[in-house]
Protein backbone atom coordinates (compact mmCIF):
# COMPACT_ATOMS: atom_id res chain seq x y z
CA UNK A 1 0.00 0.00 0.00
CA UNK A 2 2.75 2.25 0.99
CA UNK A 3 4.51 1.32 -2.43
CA UNK A 4 1.44 2.23 -4.27
CA UNK A 5 0.99 5.73 -2.13
CA UNK A 6 4.81 6.79 -3.07
CA UNK A 7 4.69 5.93 -6.91
CA UNK A 8 1.47 8.01 -7.32
CA UNK A 9 3.21 10.76 -5.80
CA UNK A 10 6.00 9.93 -7.28
CA UNK A 11 4.07 9.68 -10.87
CA UNK A 12 2.11 13.00 -10.53
CA UNK A 13 5.87 14.65 -9.56
CA UNK A 14 6.44 13.91 -13.24
CA UNK A 15 4.01 15.06 -14.45
CA UNK A 16 4.70 18.02 -12.98
CA UNK A 17 7.10 20.88 -14.64
CA UNK A 18 10.72 21.21 -12.72
CA UNK A 19 9.94 24.18 -10.99
CA UNK A 20 6.61 23.21 -9.34
CA UNK A 21 8.35 19.72 -8.53
CA UNK A 22 9.41 20.65 -4.84
CA UNK A 23 6.73 23.10 -3.16
CA UNK A 24 4.49 20.27 -4.91
CA UNK A 25 6.40 17.22 -3.44
CA UNK A 26 5.99 18.97 0.09
CA UNK A 27 2.20 19.93 -0.88
CA UNK A 28 1.72 16.04 -1.38
CA UNK A 29 3.15 14.63 1.65
CA UNK A 30 1.10 17.80 4.08
CA UNK A 31 -2.00 16.91 2.46
CA UNK A 32 -2.51 13.68 3.50
CA UNK A 33 -1.74 14.62 6.99
CA UNK A 34 -4.26 16.92 7.81
CA UNK A 35 -7.18 15.71 5.60
CA UNK A 36 -6.17 12.30 7.69
CA UNK A 37 -6.16 13.60 11.44
CA UNK A 38 -8.99 16.48 10.41
CA UNK A 39 -11.43 13.45 9.27
CA UNK A 40 -10.26 11.88 12.22
CA UNK A 41 -11.11 14.18 14.67
CA UNK A 42 -14.51 14.23 13.32
CA UNK A 43 -15.16 10.73 13.34
CA UNK A 44 -13.80 10.76 17.33
CA UNK A 45 -16.30 13.36 18.43
CA UNK A 46 -18.64 11.20 17.23
CA UNK A 47 -16.91 7.93 18.78
CA UNK A 48 -16.39 9.69 22.05
CA UNK A 49 -20.03 10.68 22.00
CA UNK A 50 -21.49 7.69 21.48
CA UNK A 51 -18.69 5.95 23.51
CA UNK A 52 -19.50 8.35 26.62
CA UNK A 53 -23.40 7.09 25.94
CA UNK A 54 -22.43 3.94 26.56
CA UNK A 55 -20.97 3.97 29.90
CA UNK A 56 -23.54 6.46 30.74
CA UNK A 57 -26.55 4.36 30.06
CA UNK A 58 -27.83 6.83 27.84
CA UNK A 59 -28.02 6.74 23.57
CA UNK A 60 -25.64 9.69 22.95
CA UNK A 61 -25.90 11.53 19.33
CA UNK A 62 -28.69 9.62 16.88
CA UNK A 63 -31.01 12.25 15.14
CA UNK A 64 -28.36 13.11 12.32
CA UNK A 65 -27.95 10.83 9.60
CA UNK A 66 -27.88 6.83 10.59
CA UNK A 67 -27.00 6.45 14.17
CA UNK A 68 -26.12 9.78 13.76
CA UNK A 69 -23.04 9.75 12.59
CA UNK A 70 -23.12 12.93 10.42
CA UNK A 71 -23.52 14.89 14.11
CA UNK A 72 -19.68 15.85 13.16
CA UNK A 73 -20.90 17.45 9.85
CA UNK A 74 -23.87 19.61 11.61
CA UNK A 75 -21.42 20.38 14.20
CA UNK A 76 -18.87 22.41 12.18
CA UNK A 77 -21.71 23.88 10.36
CA UNK A 78 -22.88 24.95 13.46
CA UNK A 79 -19.83 26.22 14.66
CA UNK A 80 -19.12 27.89 11.46
CA UNK A 81 -22.10 29.94 11.18
CA UNK A 82 -22.09 30.85 14.74
CA UNK A 83 -21.33 34.18 15.91
CA UNK A 84 -17.85 35.15 16.63
CA UNK A 85 -18.24 37.44 20.21
CA UNK A 86 -15.17 39.13 21.25
CA UNK A 87 -15.42 40.70 24.62
CA UNK A 88 -15.10 44.42 24.34
CA UNK A 89 -12.28 44.79 26.76
CA UNK A 90 -10.09 42.00 25.14
CA UNK A 91 -6.66 42.16 23.65
CA UNK A 92 -8.58 42.20 20.00
CA UNK A 93 -5.26 41.04 18.41
CA UNK A 94 -3.76 38.77 20.99
CA UNK A 95 -7.33 37.00 21.20
CA UNK A 96 -7.63 37.08 17.59
CA UNK A 97 -4.18 35.21 17.06
CA UNK A 98 -4.03 32.68 20.04
CA UNK A 99 -6.70 30.03 18.44
CA UNK A 100 -5.17 30.25 15.12
CA UNK A 101 -1.21 29.76 16.23
CA UNK A 102 -2.41 26.59 18.62
CA UNK A 103 -3.62 24.92 15.35
CA UNK A 104 -0.26 25.15 14.02
CA UNK A 105 2.45 23.66 16.37
CA UNK A 106 0.02 20.68 16.75
CA UNK A 107 0.04 20.15 12.94
CA UNK A 108 3.54 20.19 12.82
CA UNK A 109 3.63 17.53 15.61
CA UNK A 110 2.50 14.97 12.82
CA UNK A 111 5.44 15.68 10.21
CA UNK A 112 8.50 13.70 11.98
CA UNK A 113 5.84 10.34 12.57
CA UNK A 114 6.33 7.30 10.33
CA UNK A 115 3.24 6.09 9.16
CA UNK A 116 4.49 3.07 7.10
CA UNK A 117 7.73 2.39 5.33
CA UNK A 118 9.24 5.01 3.54
CA UNK A 119 5.92 7.10 4.59
CA UNK A 120 7.40 10.01 7.03
CA UNK A 121 6.95 13.57 6.00
CA UNK A 122 9.79 14.16 7.02
CA UNK A 123 12.65 12.43 8.25
CA UNK A 124 14.18 14.66 10.29
CA UNK A 125 17.59 13.36 12.35
CA UNK A 126 16.83 15.02 15.44
CA UNK A 127 12.97 14.42 14.73
CA UNK A 128 11.82 13.29 18.21
CA UNK A 129 13.20 17.18 19.24
CA UNK A 130 11.07 18.50 17.11
CA UNK A 131 8.37 17.12 18.31
CA UNK A 132 8.94 18.24 21.84
CA UNK A 133 10.39 21.88 21.08
CA UNK A 134 7.29 22.34 18.96
CA UNK A 135 4.99 20.97 21.74
CA UNK A 136 6.43 23.52 24.40
CA UNK A 137 5.33 26.63 22.16
CA UNK A 138 1.56 25.50 23.02
CA UNK A 139 2.08 26.56 27.01
CA UNK A 140 2.48 30.25 25.04
CA UNK A 141 -0.09 30.27 23.16
CA UNK A 142 -2.70 28.57 25.66
CA UNK A 143 -1.48 31.76 27.97
CA UNK A 144 -2.17 34.54 25.20
CA UNK A 145 -5.81 32.79 24.95
CA UNK A 146 -5.92 33.32 28.80
CA UNK A 147 -4.93 36.39 29.23
CA UNK A 148 -6.06 38.09 26.72
CA UNK A 149 -9.72 37.61 27.04
CA UNK A 150 -9.23 39.78 30.31
CA UNK A 151 -11.77 37.53 31.88
CA UNK A 152 -10.30 36.21 35.90
CA UNK A 153 -11.82 32.68 34.87
CA UNK A 154 -10.10 32.71 31.43
CA UNK A 155 -7.05 33.68 33.06
CA UNK A 156 -6.65 31.16 35.88
CA UNK A 157 -7.95 28.52 33.54
CA UNK A 158 -5.05 29.41 31.22
CA UNK A 159 -2.50 29.35 34.83
CA UNK A 160 -3.64 25.77 35.62
CA UNK A 161 -3.08 24.78 32.17
CA UNK A 162 0.50 25.94 31.74
CA UNK A 163 1.54 24.71 35.65
CA UNK A 164 0.22 21.62 34.66
CA UNK A 165 1.75 21.31 31.23
CA UNK A 166 5.05 22.14 31.88
CA UNK A 167 4.87 19.87 35.06
CA UNK A 168 3.72 16.68 33.02
CA UNK A 169 6.25 17.96 30.09
CA UNK A 170 8.67 16.28 32.46
CA UNK A 171 7.80 12.88 32.84
CA UNK A 172 6.80 13.28 29.38
CA UNK A 173 10.47 13.26 28.11
CA UNK A 174 12.06 11.81 30.83
CA UNK A 175 10.07 8.40 29.80
CA UNK A 176 10.92 9.19 26.33
CA UNK A 177 14.35 9.46 26.90
CA UNK A 178 14.94 5.85 27.76
CA UNK A 179 14.03 4.65 24.41
CA UNK A 180 16.19 6.97 22.80
CA UNK A 181 19.33 5.49 24.76
CA UNK A 182 18.10 2.08 23.93
CA UNK A 183 17.65 2.79 20.38
CA UNK A 184 20.76 4.96 20.14
CA UNK A 185 19.23 8.06 17.86
CA UNK A 186 16.63 10.79 18.11
CA UNK A 187 15.27 9.87 14.60
CA UNK A 188 11.93 8.52 15.10
CA UNK A 189 12.89 6.63 11.81
CA UNK A 190 15.57 4.35 13.42
CA UNK A 191 13.38 4.20 16.81
CA UNK A 192 10.76 2.00 15.04
CA UNK A 193 13.37 0.14 12.68
CA UNK A 194 15.40 -0.90 15.82
CA UNK A 195 11.55 -2.73 16.74
CA UNK A 196 11.45 -5.18 13.74
CA UNK A 197 10.34 -8.86 13.92
CA UNK A 198 7.07 -9.07 16.11
CA UNK A 199 5.82 -7.66 19.22
CA UNK A 200 8.34 -9.20 21.66
CA UNK A 201 10.38 -6.66 20.07
CA UNK A 202 8.50 -3.99 20.76
CA UNK A 203 9.73 -1.33 23.55
CA UNK A 204 7.01 -2.35 25.43
CA UNK A 205 7.21 -5.96 25.79
CA UNK A 206 10.76 -5.22 28.33
CA UNK A 207 9.94 -4.04 32.05
CA UNK A 208 11.40 -0.95 31.50
CA UNK A 209 9.66 -0.21 28.05
CA UNK A 210 6.06 -0.94 29.86
CA UNK A 211 6.65 0.79 33.02
CA UNK A 212 8.27 3.74 30.33
CA UNK A 213 4.74 3.44 28.16
CA UNK A 214 2.35 3.34 31.14
CA UNK A 215 4.65 6.77 31.96
CA UNK A 216 4.11 7.82 28.53
CA UNK A 217 0.35 7.64 28.58
CA UNK A 218 -0.54 9.56 31.72
CA UNK A 219 1.64 12.23 30.93
CA UNK A 220 -0.17 12.65 27.45
CA UNK A 221 -3.45 12.57 28.55
CA UNK A 222 -2.26 15.41 30.99
CA UNK A 223 -0.47 17.16 28.46
CA UNK A 224 -3.59 17.38 26.79
CA UNK A 225 -5.64 18.49 29.09
CA UNK A 226 -7.77 15.36 28.82
CA UNK A 227 -10.22 13.76 31.35
CA UNK A 228 -9.06 12.78 34.23
CA UNK A 229 -6.55 15.69 34.20
CA UNK A 230 -8.99 18.51 32.89
CA UNK A 231 -8.81 20.51 35.58
CA UNK A 232 -7.55 23.83 33.13
CA UNK A 233 -11.01 23.64 31.16
CA UNK A 234 -13.03 21.82 34.32
CA UNK A 235 -16.55 22.94 33.31
CA UNK A 236 -17.97 22.88 37.06
CA UNK A 237 -15.25 25.13 38.67
CA UNK A 238 -13.72 27.68 35.30
CA UNK A 239 -16.85 27.10 32.98
CA UNK A 240 -14.28 26.56 30.28
CA UNK A 241 -10.70 27.72 31.31
CA UNK A 242 -8.70 29.77 28.59
CA UNK A 243 -11.56 29.10 26.08
CA UNK A 244 -14.17 30.63 28.23
CA UNK A 245 -14.03 33.70 26.01
CA UNK A 246 -14.31 32.09 22.54
CA UNK A 247 -17.13 31.58 20.15
CA UNK A 248 -17.92 30.01 17.01
CA UNK A 249 -15.33 28.96 15.04
CA UNK A 250 -12.26 29.95 17.32
CA UNK A 251 -13.59 27.77 19.96
CA UNK A 252 -13.91 24.84 17.63
CA UNK A 253 -10.05 25.49 16.93
CA UNK A 254 -9.13 24.95 20.17
CA UNK A 255 -11.33 21.79 20.36
CA UNK A 256 -9.46 20.80 17.23
CA UNK A 257 -5.64 21.44 18.57
CA UNK A 258 -6.09 19.77 21.75
CA UNK A 259 -7.65 16.61 20.28
CA UNK A 260 -5.04 16.80 17.21
CA UNK A 261 -2.93 17.43 20.41
CA UNK A 262 -3.54 14.03 21.79
CA UNK A 263 -3.65 12.44 18.32
CA UNK A 264 0.23 13.29 17.78
CA UNK A 265 1.04 11.96 21.41
CA UNK A 266 -0.71 8.82 20.73
CA UNK A 267 1.37 8.83 17.39
CA UNK A 268 4.32 9.08 18.91
CA UNK A 269 3.47 6.54 21.90
CA UNK A 270 2.61 4.05 19.13
CA UNK A 271 6.06 4.83 17.36
CA UNK A 272 8.22 4.79 20.69
CA UNK A 273 6.58 1.66 22.23
CA UNK A 274 4.55 0.28 20.42
CA UNK A 275 6.50 -0.87 17.13
CA UNK A 276 5.43 1.92 14.93
CA UNK A 277 3.68 0.48 11.95
CA UNK A 278 5.10 -3.05 12.40
CA UNK A 279 2.99 -6.27 12.58
CA UNK A 280 2.53 -7.98 15.57
CA UNK A 281 3.61 -10.96 14.32
CA UNK A 282 6.19 -11.54 10.76
CA UNK A 283 4.01 -13.60 9.51
CA UNK A 284 1.04 -10.92 9.16
CA UNK A 285 3.62 -8.72 7.49
CA UNK A 286 1.51 -8.46 4.15
CA UNK A 287 -1.13 -6.21 5.98
CA UNK A 288 -0.28 -2.61 4.56
CA UNK A 289 2.30 -1.33 7.48
CA UNK A 290 -0.10 2.11 7.60
CA UNK A 291 -3.13 -0.51 8.94
CA UNK A 292 -1.04 -1.56 11.63
CA UNK A 293 -0.22 2.15 12.84
CA UNK A 294 -4.01 3.33 12.77
CA UNK A 295 -5.11 -0.10 14.20
CA UNK A 296 -3.01 0.60 17.03
CA UNK A 297 -3.68 4.29 17.13
CA UNK A 298 -7.68 3.43 17.23
CA UNK A 299 -7.34 1.15 20.32
CA UNK A 300 -5.59 3.76 21.96
CA UNK A 301 -8.32 6.51 21.15
CA UNK A 302 -10.65 3.78 22.41
CA UNK A 303 -8.77 3.65 25.73
CA UNK A 304 -8.50 7.29 26.13
CA UNK A 305 -12.25 7.77 25.77
CA UNK A 306 -12.66 4.56 28.15
CA UNK A 307 -10.92 6.62 31.04
CA UNK A 308 -12.73 9.87 30.10
CA UNK A 309 -15.92 8.04 30.67
CA UNK A 310 -14.95 6.11 33.89
CA UNK A 311 -12.29 8.00 36.17
CA UNK A 312 -13.58 11.55 38.01
CA UNK A 313 -11.65 14.75 38.37
CA UNK A 314 -8.39 15.16 40.05
CA UNK A 315 -7.67 17.81 42.33
CA UNK A 316 -5.07 20.75 41.87
CA UNK A 317 -3.21 19.10 44.37
CA UNK A 318 -3.27 15.69 43.79
CA UNK A 319 -2.44 16.41 40.13
CA UNK A 320 1.06 17.72 41.02
CA UNK A 321 1.64 15.58 43.52
CA UNK A 322 1.06 12.74 41.14
CA UNK A 323 3.56 14.36 38.39
CA UNK A 324 6.10 15.58 40.74
CA UNK A 325 6.49 12.93 43.84
CA UNK A 326 5.67 9.93 41.69
CA UNK A 327 6.49 10.40 37.62
CA UNK A 328 9.21 11.87 37.42
CA UNK A 329 11.53 9.45 40.45
CA UNK A 330 9.52 6.69 38.70
CA UNK A 331 10.71 7.47 35.29
CA UNK A 332 13.95 8.37 36.44
CA UNK A 333 13.87 4.89 38.07
CA UNK A 334 13.39 3.62 34.40
CA UNK A 335 16.24 5.12 33.77
CA UNK A 336 18.32 2.79 35.75
CA UNK A 337 15.94 -0.11 35.06
CA UNK A 338 16.91 0.72 31.14
CA UNK A 339 20.63 0.84 32.01
CA UNK A 340 20.63 -2.72 33.74
CA UNK A 341 18.15 -4.17 30.96
CA UNK A 342 21.17 -3.15 28.64
CA UNK A 343 23.95 -4.86 30.39
CA UNK A 344 22.30 -7.47 31.38
CA UNK A 345 22.03 -8.90 27.91
CA UNK A 346 18.60 -7.98 27.34
CA UNK A 347 17.57 -12.00 28.19
CA UNK A 348 16.05 -14.07 31.34
CA UNK A 349 18.75 -12.25 33.92
CA UNK A 350 17.64 -8.96 33.21
CA UNK A 351 14.18 -9.74 33.49
CA UNK A 352 15.54 -11.23 36.84
CA UNK A 353 17.34 -7.83 37.82
CA UNK A 354 14.55 -5.27 36.20
CA UNK A 355 11.24 -6.13 37.70
CA UNK A 356 11.63 -6.27 41.00
CA UNK A 357 13.64 -2.94 40.83
CA UNK A 358 10.57 -1.15 38.64
CA UNK A 359 8.00 -2.97 40.99
CA UNK A 360 9.45 -2.00 44.54
CA UNK A 361 9.91 1.76 43.61
CA UNK A 362 6.42 1.54 42.30
CA UNK A 363 4.80 0.26 45.61
CA UNK A 364 7.24 2.31 47.35
CA UNK A 365 6.60 5.47 46.01
CA UNK A 366 2.87 4.82 46.00
CA UNK A 367 2.72 4.47 49.26
CA UNK A 368 4.96 7.50 50.07
CA UNK A 369 2.61 9.22 47.52
CA UNK A 370 -0.84 8.58 50.00
CA UNK A 371 1.25 8.79 53.29
CA UNK A 372 -0.21 11.20 55.86
CA UNK A 373 -2.96 11.54 53.78
CA UNK A 374 -6.42 9.85 55.56
CA UNK A 375 -8.01 8.14 53.26
CA UNK A 376 -11.14 7.21 54.31
CA UNK A 377 -15.30 7.02 53.17
CA UNK A 378 -15.60 10.61 52.16
CA UNK A 379 -18.56 12.73 54.23
CA UNK A 380 -21.74 14.28 52.12
CA UNK A 381 -21.83 17.62 53.99
CA UNK A 382 -25.58 18.03 51.57
CA UNK A 383 -26.01 15.11 49.37
CA UNK A 384 -26.77 12.60 52.06
CA UNK B 1 22.41 37.11 1.68
CA UNK B 2 19.27 34.72 0.60
CA UNK B 3 15.90 35.34 0.14
CA UNK B 4 15.49 33.07 3.13
CA UNK B 5 17.52 34.83 5.31
CA UNK B 6 16.50 38.12 4.44
CA UNK B 7 12.49 37.07 5.52
CA UNK B 8 14.18 35.17 9.01
CA UNK B 9 16.08 38.26 9.85
CA UNK B 10 13.31 40.57 9.07
CA UNK B 11 10.64 38.85 11.63
CA UNK B 12 13.80 38.50 14.21
CA UNK B 13 14.53 42.44 14.19
CA UNK B 14 10.46 43.14 13.80
CA UNK B 15 10.23 40.87 16.83
CA UNK B 16 13.02 42.69 18.60
CA UNK B 17 11.90 46.63 17.78
CA UNK B 18 8.39 45.41 19.18
CA UNK B 19 10.28 43.99 22.06
CA UNK B 20 11.64 47.15 22.96
CA UNK B 21 8.57 49.14 21.31
CA UNK B 22 5.46 48.52 22.86
CA UNK B 23 3.76 49.94 26.23
CA UNK B 24 1.97 46.51 27.79
CA UNK B 25 4.74 44.32 29.33
CA UNK B 26 3.24 40.90 28.02
CA UNK B 27 3.05 42.41 24.34
CA UNK B 28 6.90 43.14 24.60
CA UNK B 29 7.05 39.65 25.61
CA UNK B 30 5.39 37.99 23.02
CA UNK B 31 7.27 40.05 20.50
CA UNK B 32 10.47 38.52 22.48
CA UNK B 33 9.24 35.00 21.83
CA UNK B 34 9.13 36.21 18.06
CA UNK B 35 12.47 36.95 18.11
CA UNK B 36 13.81 33.75 19.80
CA UNK B 37 11.54 32.01 16.79
CA UNK B 38 13.52 34.02 14.68
CA UNK B 39 17.07 33.02 16.15
CA UNK B 40 16.33 29.23 16.04
CA UNK B 41 15.02 29.79 12.27
CA UNK B 42 18.82 31.32 12.11
CA UNK B 43 20.31 28.00 13.53
CA UNK B 44 18.30 26.11 11.31
CA UNK B 45 19.04 27.79 8.18
CA UNK B 46 22.62 27.75 9.06
CA UNK B 47 22.06 23.91 9.22
CA UNK B 48 22.57 23.46 13.20
CA UNK B 49 19.29 21.16 13.38
CA UNK B 50 20.24 20.40 17.42
CA UNK B 51 20.87 23.91 18.48
CA UNK B 52 17.86 24.92 16.14
CA UNK B 53 15.39 22.51 18.12
CA UNK B 54 17.13 23.19 21.42
CA UNK B 55 17.05 26.92 21.36
CA UNK B 56 13.01 26.77 20.28
CA UNK B 57 12.41 24.44 23.58
CA UNK B 58 14.84 26.33 26.05
CA UNK B 59 13.49 29.89 24.91
CA UNK B 60 9.86 29.44 23.67
CA UNK B 61 8.72 26.53 25.71
CA UNK B 62 10.80 27.65 29.29
CA UNK B 63 12.37 31.30 29.19
CA UNK B 64 9.13 32.83 27.57
CA UNK B 65 7.09 31.17 30.35
CA UNK B 66 9.49 32.11 33.13
CA UNK B 67 9.14 35.64 32.04
CA UNK B 68 5.96 35.97 32.20
CA UNK B 69 5.34 34.65 35.23
CA UNK B 70 7.61 36.85 36.59
CA UNK B 71 5.81 39.98 35.19
CA UNK B 72 2.57 38.55 36.34
CA UNK B 73 3.76 38.20 39.97
CA UNK B 74 4.99 41.73 39.82
CA UNK B 75 2.74 44.43 40.83
CA UNK B 76 2.78 46.74 37.64
CA UNK B 77 0.44 44.24 34.86
CA UNK B 78 -2.29 47.13 34.74
CA UNK B 79 -3.45 47.83 30.78
CA UNK B 80 -0.49 50.40 30.11
CA UNK B 81 2.77 51.76 31.78
CA UNK B 82 2.16 55.67 32.46
CA UNK B 83 4.22 57.57 31.42
CA UNK B 84 6.65 57.94 28.41
CA UNK B 85 8.07 54.59 27.37
CA UNK B 86 11.40 56.00 25.61
CA UNK B 87 13.82 57.58 27.92
CA UNK B 88 14.31 61.58 28.08
CA UNK B 89 17.78 61.02 27.67
CA UNK B 90 17.46 59.43 23.72
CA UNK B 91 19.27 61.47 22.05
CA UNK B 92 22.81 60.19 23.77
CA UNK B 93 21.36 56.20 23.97
CA UNK B 94 21.07 56.66 20.10
CA UNK B 95 24.84 57.94 20.14
CA UNK B 96 25.98 55.17 21.98
CA UNK B 97 24.16 52.49 20.10
CA UNK B 98 25.60 53.70 16.73
CA UNK B 99 29.20 54.28 18.12
CA UNK B 100 29.22 50.71 19.21
CA UNK B 101 27.65 49.36 15.60
CA UNK B 102 30.24 50.92 13.76
CA UNK B 103 32.71 49.67 16.01
CA UNK B 104 31.62 46.44 15.35
CA UNK B 105 31.40 47.08 11.73
CA UNK B 106 34.47 47.95 11.33
CA UNK B 107 36.06 45.14 13.56
CA UNK B 108 33.93 42.80 11.32
CA UNK B 109 34.48 44.33 8.28
CA UNK B 110 38.07 44.24 8.79
CA UNK B 111 38.42 40.66 9.69
CA UNK B 112 40.44 38.71 7.27
CA UNK B 113 38.41 35.38 7.73
CA UNK B 114 35.55 37.26 5.48
CA UNK B 115 37.70 36.63 2.47
CA UNK B 116 36.98 32.91 3.31
CA UNK B 117 34.93 31.03 0.84
CA UNK B 118 32.27 29.45 3.01
CA UNK B 119 32.79 27.09 6.27
CA UNK B 120 34.02 23.48 5.89
CA UNK B 121 31.92 20.58 6.09
CA UNK B 122 31.58 20.27 9.78
CA UNK B 123 29.92 17.16 11.54
CA UNK B 124 27.23 18.99 13.47
CA UNK B 125 24.81 15.90 13.41
CA UNK B 126 22.96 15.13 16.29
CA UNK B 127 24.74 11.62 17.07
CA UNK B 128 28.24 13.62 17.00
CA UNK B 129 27.12 16.56 19.32
CA UNK B 130 26.42 13.88 21.87
CA UNK B 131 29.14 11.10 21.33
CA UNK B 132 31.56 14.52 21.96
CA UNK B 133 29.31 16.13 25.43
CA UNK B 134 29.82 12.51 27.10
CA UNK B 135 33.98 12.28 25.89
CA UNK B 136 35.74 15.70 25.04
CA UNK B 137 33.24 17.91 27.31
CA UNK B 138 32.04 15.54 29.82
CA UNK B 139 33.74 17.79 32.62
CA UNK B 140 32.38 21.04 31.50
CA UNK B 141 28.75 19.20 31.44
CA UNK B 142 28.87 17.97 34.77
CA UNK B 143 30.11 20.97 36.28
CA UNK B 144 26.76 22.27 34.72
CA UNK B 145 24.67 19.65 35.92
CA UNK B 146 26.12 20.68 39.42
CA UNK B 147 25.43 23.70 39.47
CA UNK B 148 21.53 23.72 37.97
CA UNK B 149 21.23 20.87 41.01
CA UNK B 150 22.35 23.63 43.70
CA UNK B 151 20.12 26.29 41.84
CA UNK B 152 17.33 23.60 42.19
CA UNK B 153 17.70 22.38 45.59
CA UNK B 154 18.12 26.09 46.71
CA UNK B 155 14.80 27.23 44.86
CA UNK B 156 13.22 24.28 46.74
CA UNK B 157 15.07 25.11 50.05
CA UNK B 158 13.34 28.90 49.86
CA UNK B 159 10.41 27.40 48.90
CA UNK B 160 9.75 24.77 51.19
CA UNK B 161 8.87 27.68 54.48
CA UNK B 162 6.44 29.20 52.05
CA UNK B 163 4.65 25.79 51.53
CA UNK B 164 4.60 24.58 55.37
CA UNK B 165 2.67 27.40 56.60
CA UNK B 166 0.35 27.27 53.45
CA UNK B 167 -0.33 23.95 54.51
CA UNK B 168 -1.10 24.49 57.75
CA UNK B 169 -3.35 27.85 56.56
CA UNK B 170 -4.87 25.33 54.08
CA UNK B 171 -5.82 22.91 57.45
CA UNK B 172 -6.94 25.48 59.24
CA UNK B 173 -9.45 26.60 56.56
CA UNK B 174 -10.63 23.20 55.74
CA UNK B 175 -11.13 22.48 60.12
CA UNK B 176 -12.99 25.69 59.84
CA UNK B 177 -15.35 24.37 56.73
CA UNK B 178 -16.36 21.00 58.35
CA UNK B 179 -17.48 23.12 61.88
Amino acid sequence: MEALLIAIKARILELAPEFLQFPLGHLLSITPVISVFAGIFALTTWIERKGLGRIQNRLGPNRVGPVGILQPVADGLKMIFKEDVVPRSADKIVHFLAPILLVIPTMLAFSVIPYGNRLVPIDLDAGILFFFAIGGSAELIVFMAGWSSRNKYAMLGAMRAIAQMISYEVPLILSSIVVIMMAGSLSLVDIVAVQTGGFWNWHVATPWGFVGFLLFLTAALAESNRSPFDIPEAESEIIAGHMTEYSGFKYALFFLAEYLGLFAMTGLAITLFLGGFHAPFPFLNWVPAPLWFFGKFAILVALFIWIRGTLPRLRMDQLMGLAWKFMIPMSLITFAAGATWHYAGKGLLAWILCTPMLLGSYVYLGTALTKGQKVSKRVYRFAD
Amino acid sequence: MTFSFAIIAFITLIGAVGALAFRQIVHSVLCLAITFTGVAMLYLQLGAQFLGFAQFLVYIGAVTILILFAVLLTKNTGPTISGQVYSASWVSGVGVGVSVFVCLAWAILRTPQLDRLAAEETNSTVKAIGLSLMSDYVIPLEVIALLLTAAMVGAIVIAMNETSTQTTMQGANHEKGLK
